[in-house]
């Protein structure tokens, strides 16, 4: 029954109440994130502690870091005694580290060669850039090879009008069946290369005497000899891995075995004894007489080190793709190849972009093995320097330094890599 | 046009023709696979032909015969017998061990440190998880060679020399009084036996009487628990109740070990500051340390990203179904979400345990004695068998990989899904 007549109707609503203190802003937030339980505490204690006890015993060392000396015994000197980092080496040496020792009078080219790669790979990394740069990207090797290694212009322009003689020869041949006609095509850039190039080139170099002065690759190190190494051993890497993989799921059963004997003892010996069979080796297996630069073995040596790695990443991205992609690429009547090209790969690739960009950082790490075979990398150069009278006894300075580079390089991958993976995500979740 | 649209009921019969091998699907693999056997055998055969040219023009041989003369060089950590007049087989079995010995403290390791971080990443914490991220990070995107090397720096620069244990006022004490942490190694306790039972001699190793005593009888007890436990399992299938192991698992793990070390006298040896130098306990060199700590610290941040992939893998469904079922928190991470986690996580830590494997031929950076210094180094500059030296090399670590991806696929098959 309702009573008619209540002695009392609230006429509007209280306001709503605080909540307790433990439950609301920072208190909240500290006790379920810092102070759940007494494992959480204990690890925000340690953490705490931990973090605490680096920064006090490496901010004094940083903060009376001195920049202008010229050898250890005077940062010393100026210290008075006194806990500090002496980055007057990096400021003395830097540019030992980023490009070895390549002539100073010369620094430029390196580095002009280095911009000019930034703006070959916008094309291919960004896709805002226009298509037609893109002709930039493919001139680009035959550039920075005679921006880096000097010498006539023409050696790379002949290089590349073998690839045009390739190309013309494949447009003609096509009627004849598209095998034939890569083979052709193949033969014909052979021929350029082997008969004409050279001629060509000393004919051109008498006209026009395009020409940078020479720099051996002994004179090469530091960052530049990593680089140089890196770039060229990931940008071939990708396509022979593509090769490989494909072998390695091939029906036939001698490409596959082919394929898999390769790949499995490549990924089953270090780089390291592949490095020592580049320097130590490889005359045994070439024609008596025969020497070619150290840089270009070591650049084939580490190129098949990656290559194997890649194959199995991109093998990995062709497996998890769903066979019915497969049988609809042949129900539509693609071949082979224009199956893998406009289906399989996009695809496949899409799947394994962390693991290739994994094995692109690896590769870029593993250029500082080459130390061990004498070249002058950025780690070998710091033996060098600490080796001097002046800066005897100096290490962290210098690997601070050159893990800072290389932390910057690969670090910048990795988020390219997160990058790239947003902008292809195609599946709605 | 109707002609066109008749289908023939059989495949007409054609004649074979040459440009078939090119142009029909069912010979043109054939067609290739001929083209590449011939470019196949050609290289090899130019290979080889360089080859032999070369040697004779070097006036070399292609035999292993140096393995058997004497080496002359000294190894300093050696896990078996060896001075310098044995041969250059026993080097680079020296060598070998202390490739594996490093091998197998950095997997062991890394995988404890990795998987501590990998779970501390995911947790709610948010110091805990920055401070893992900030770890996993800086590893990751930093060559070895370097992390090496810094850790080479770290024992041999910011580490006291042993003379500042000494005295009255020395500026660094023993950990415990067991472990001294010095410029010139680590020194720990070593076990030693009262009642030695000498060694038992297979020719090339001479293992310890009482070690091997020891690890058959563990082997035993494991042994012996197994068939605890698959008894316990029977008994609660049966009858659904799991009788109470863990006290009888404890003493059959426990008793028969320790009765035994008690039998043989066991006691340790602790390192003591003689002269200029601890004397006594175990020595482990700065190289061994520098190597362990950047092999496992480096590959513990790979690993960690594994185990944080594996974990992140198992959807919430799956701990949600299991808290249905009634099972508690701790069942829950062991019944339901580590066996589905191991499954994503073994492969990945597979070519992990590869790497560290194929890494530790970086010791030469630090002057730590493994197969390549030994085999690769020394050996082959003494000799100049380069050809020979490298191929033997190449031919063991090839080996060990097969051993470790081999057994860890074992293992991988039996954690692995098992489908229909």
């Amino acid at each position: 029954m309702i009573d008619r007549n209540p002695a009392f109707v609230r006429g509007e609503m209280l306001p709503a109440r605080e909540p307790p203190a433990g439950e609301t802003g920072l208190l909240k937030l500290l006790r379920e994130s810092f102070f759940k339980d007494w494992l959480s505490a204990l690890l925000t204690v340690t953490s705490l502690i931990v973090l605490i006890w680096i920064v006090r015993s490496v901010s004094p060392w940083l903060i009376d870091s001195v920049w202008n000396a010229n050898s250890l015994s005077e940062c010393r000197q100026i210290l008075g005694g006194a806990e500090g980092a002496c980055f007057a080496v990096i400021r003395d040496r830097w540019t030992q580290l980023l490009f070895g020792f390549y002539p100073p009078t010369q620094y430029w080219r390196p580095v002009l060669a280095f911009a000019l790669m930034l703006l070959a790979m916008a094309p291919i990394l960004f896709p805002p850039v226009p298509r037609r740069l893109l002709w930039f990207s493919a001139a680009f090797p035959g550039l920075a090879y005679w921006l880096i290694w000097g010498g006539t212009l023409w050696l790379p322009v002949s290089a590349y009008a073998g690839l045009a003689v390739g190309a013309i020869v494949l447009r003609l041949a096509t009627r004849l069946g598209s095998g034939v006609a890569i083979g052709l095509a193949l033969a014909g850039a052979l021929v350029w290369w082997f008969f004409a190039s050279g001629a060509v080139t000393t004919a051109l170099g008498q006209l026009l005497p395009l020409s940078l002065a020479p720099v051996t690759s002994r004179e090469m190190g530091g960052f530049l000899l990593s680089i140089v190494i890196g770039v060229t051993g990931i940008s071939l890497s990708l396509p022979l891995g593509i090769v490989l993989a494909l072998g390695r799921r091939s029906k036939m059963p001698l490409v596959k075995t082919l394929s898999v004997v390769f790949i499995e003892f490549i990924r089953g010996v270090p780089l390291i004894t592949l490095l020592f069979t580049a320097s130590l080796l490889l005359n045994y297996f070439l024609p008596p007489g025969t020497t070619f630069d150290l840089i270009l073995r070591v650049i084939i040596m580490v190129t098949l080190f990656a290559t194997a790695y890649m194959a199995e990443v991109i093998r990995g991205g062709l497996a998890a793709l769903p066979r019915g992609q497969y049988e609809a690429a042949e129900a539509l009547g693609l071949d082979y190849w224009k199956a893998q090209r406009l289906v399989i790969m996009p695809q496949a690739l899409k799947i394994s972009i962390p693991g290739i960009v994994n094995s692109f950082i690896g590769l870029f790490k593993d250029t500082t093995l080459v130390v061990f075979i004498g070249l002058l990398d950025p780690i070998a150069l710091s033996n060098s320097i600490r080796a001097t009278t002046d800066w005897q006894g100096i290490y962290w300075e210098l690997f601070i330094f050159i893990g800072g580079l290389f932390f910057i390089f690969c670090f910048s991958m990795s988020r390219y890599s997160m990058h790239l993976e947003r902008r292809l995500k195609t599946e709605h979740r | 046009m109707a002609n066109a649209l008749t289908f023939p009921t059989r495949e007409p019969h054609q004649a074979f023709r040459l440009s078939m091998l090119l142009n029909d699907s069912r010979y043109r693999s054939y067609t290739i696979q001929i083209f590449v056997l011939m470019c196949l055998m050609l290289g090899i055969a130019w290979l080889a032909d360089n080859t032999v040219r070369n040697l004779a023009l070097l006036g070399k041989d292609f035999s292993f015969s140096f393995l058997w003369s004497t080496a002359g060089y000294d190894i300093n950590q050696r896990l078996i017998a060896y001075d310098t007049q044995m041969t250059h087989g026993r080097a680079a079995l020296v060598g070998l061990l202390n490739t594996v010995v490093l091998a197998v403290l950095s997997c062991v390791l890394a995988t404890i440190i990795g998987v501590i971080a990998g779970v501390l990443r995911l947790s709610g914490n948010p110091i805990v998880a920055r401070l893992m991220t900030v770890y996993v990070e800086l590893f990751r995107n930093i060559p070895l060679l370097l992390w090496i090397l810094v850790f080479g720096a770290i024992m041999s620069e910011a580490v006291p020399a042993p003379n500042a244990f000494k005295g009255e006022n020395a500026t660094a004490s023993m950990i415990f009084g067991a472990v001294a942490i010095t410029n010139r190694g680590v020194f720990i306790p070593e076990p030693l036996f009262a009642r030695d039972l000498g060694t038992l001699n297979l020719g090339i190793v001479e293992p310890s009487l009482n070690a091997l005593v020891i690890l058959l009888v563990v082997i035993g007890c494991v042994l012996v628990n197994r068939a605890l436990m698959r008894r316990a399992s029977q008994v609660q299938s049966q009858t659904g109740i799991r009788p109470a192991t863990w006290w009888k698992s404890a003493i059959i793990l426990a008793a028969p070990p320790l009765l035994l070390l008690w039998a043989f006298g066991f006691y340790l040896g602790y390192p003591e500051l003689r002269g200029f130098n601890f004397q006594g306990g175990l020595q482990l060199r700065n190289s061994l340390i520098a190597m362990w700590l950047g092999l496992s610290i480096y590959t513990g941040a790979f690993i960690a990203e594994n185990v944080r992939a594996g974990i992140l893998a198992i959807s919430r469904g799956q701990t949600e179904a299991a808290h249905a079922l009634g099972l508690r928190p701790g069942k829950t991470m062991r019944l339901v979400i580590l066996p589905q986690a191991l499954r994503v996580i073994v492969p990945p830590l597979i070519s992990q345990y590869l790497n560290i494997t194929k890494n530790t031929s970086l010791g030469l950076a630090v002057g730590y004695m493994d197969l390549r210094s030994t085999l690769g180094g020394i050996t082959i500059n003494q000799t100049g068998r380069e050809l020979e030296g490298m191929l033997l090399i190449m031919l063991i670590y090839l080996s060990l990989s097969l051993i470790i991806s081999g057994s860890m696929n074992v293992y991988n098959a039996r954690v692995g899904l098992k489908e229909r």
